[in-house]
């Protein structure tokens, strides 16, 4: 839950400005992105996601960063993964 | 890989821990907090305090949500989750944590229905599909995650979706600290500051610290030589007599703040006179509960709840370890009658619990030191 995870966006929907599907290590989930700035993310930028919100836009080398940190952590990261492909966020 | 390079260089490192040590004044012993479990985790998974001089002591601070949690309010969940019309959602974290009497697993196996979330979204949609039911979400954590909480009821309360509730148990970091800095049976030098929290807090709410407790504070990342920077800045601080609020995280960390997540947390939740904090007893203005506005969507006004204080179990020593006064291992159930698998104390639960990230980290790595000696 406190691990903020980083997702890159890969679409985004007109009719939906909160909401934006992201990539998280090859999981595709739709997240919300209504706590950043109308506008503020476009596809192929990176978030920092936490509980299904992104609360923050990071570059890439940070994303790629706290990916490779996630990766090492092992179980802990398995299991945010996992409550992650679990989540159907509309 | 470049990235790997950058933030994960064992020579950097060794560098910084040169640095580190040569700033270090002799004879003096320097105690600093990181309040944030993510931290807690990063330092003991790389085993970062065997690069710190002995003058340099990390203690762990109170910021784990789920550690902080008093039994009482597990029980008045577990009460809400009884109802055969609820269901009760929370994060995963929340699953094992013991109550006064027994655990949400311990209920979900007793027939409560019980169902773990990635997000308050999540149980949002649950109450959508399940008009029927009752879909109550016990909302946990500090300003990182309280906005979602905020941003869910907003939608609830948009969509007229009137089987939904949030018992809410979202705490604020301010007081936490505050409470430390006024403990007698602490002294400290300086703080590492949350990362995540910061994100939506920004670095000013930490002022104080520093202008009224003379201590500083540096907002730190979670990579490993984040943490080691953050440490040099502190050190860096103290030798040259200043005292200051500083953000090392400035890459993620705005300074003041995500104001949208800030003005969204304004308008649904707000503090409540006090809270109890597990191990750290009750602290005023420290935790949130929904406004006026939103009242309708807040479970403790819509179920009776029972509300009774649960002491600690007189073994259990969390309390200690989240104000930083004992070391994990110095808990006397610790890993013996209290572990991950079984444990008595909160500390144990979530991975970034103090003793869960010593337990799982501790041994391997001093398993490692005796091999590497034993060359």
């Amino acid at each position: 839950m406190c691990l903020g995870i980083p997702g890159e966006v890969v679409e985004l929907h007109a009719d939906r400005p909160d909401l934006a599907q992201v990539d998280v290590s090859g999981v595709r989930r739709a997240i919300n992105i209504g706590l950043l700035e109308p506008g503020e993310v476009g596809v192929g930028d990176w978030v920092l996601i936490h509980v299904g919100f992104a609360l923050s836009k990071i570059d890439e080398a940070e994303a790629k960063a706290a990916m490779e940190f996630l990766e090492s952590i092992g179980q802990a990261y398995a299991d945010e993964l996992a409550a992650l492909q679990s989540s159907t966020i509309e | 890989m470049r990235f790997v390079d950058e933030f994960r260089n064992a020579e950097q490192a060794r560098a910084l821990a040169a640095r580190i040590a040569a700033r270090c004044e002799p004879g003096r012993h320097y105690k600093f907090m990181e309040v944030c479990g993510g931290h807690t985790h990063t330092i003991y998974q790389h085993g970062l305090e065997d690069y710190l001089p002995e003058s340099v002591e990390l203690v762990h601070g109170p910021g784990c949500p789920v550690c902080v949690i008093p039994m009482g309010r597990v029980d008045d969940a577990i009460a809400i989750a009884r109802r055969p019309e609820v269901i009760l959602t929370s994060f995963g974290d929340m699953m094992r944590v013991p109550g006064g009497d027994g655990s949400f697993l311990d209920a979900k196996a007793a027939g409560a229905d019980i169902r773990m979330v990635y997000s308050p979204l999540d149980a949002l949609k649950l109450a959508r599909a399940h008009p029927d039911r009752e879909v109550v979400f016990m909302a946990i954590g500090f300003e990182t995650t309280a906005p979602s909480t905020a941003v869910t009821v907003r939608r609830a309360a948009a969509e007229g979706l009137a089987n939904f509730s949030v018992f809410c148990n979202h705490v604020t970091i301010i007081p936490a600290i505050k409470a430390i800095l006024d403990s007698p049976d602490q002294r400290l030098d300086g703080f590492l500051g949350p990362g995540h929290v910061s994100t939506v807090i920004g670095c000013e709410p930490y002022r104080f610290i520093a202008e009224r407790y003379g201590k500083p504070l540096v907002v730190a990342g979670f990579e490993p030589l984040d943490i080691l920077h953050s440490i040099d800045m502190l050190l860096a601080q103290l030798e040259q007599g200043r005292c200051e609020i500083e953000n090392q995280y400035s890459r993620v960390v705005p300074w003041d703040g995500n104001l949208t997540a800030l003005k969204t947390l304004a308008d649904v939740l707000e503090l409540r006179p006090f809270f109890e904090w597990r191990g750290l007893g009750f602290i005023a203005h420290s935790a949130l509960k929904l406004t006026e506005r939103y009242a309708a969507f807040d479970a403790e006004r819509r179920f009776a709840v029972p509300g009774v204080r649960v002491a600690d179990p007189k073994s259990c020593q969390c309390g200690e370890v989240l104000k930083g006064v004992l070391k994990p291992y110095e808990c006397k159930v610790f890993g013996t009658a209290c572990t991950p698998e079984t444990p008595i104390g909160t500390c144990m639960v979530s991975p970034e619990g103090a003793c869960a990230a010593y337990y799982n980290f501790g041994r391997f790595h001093r398993q490692r030191l005796l091999e590497v000696t034993a060359r």
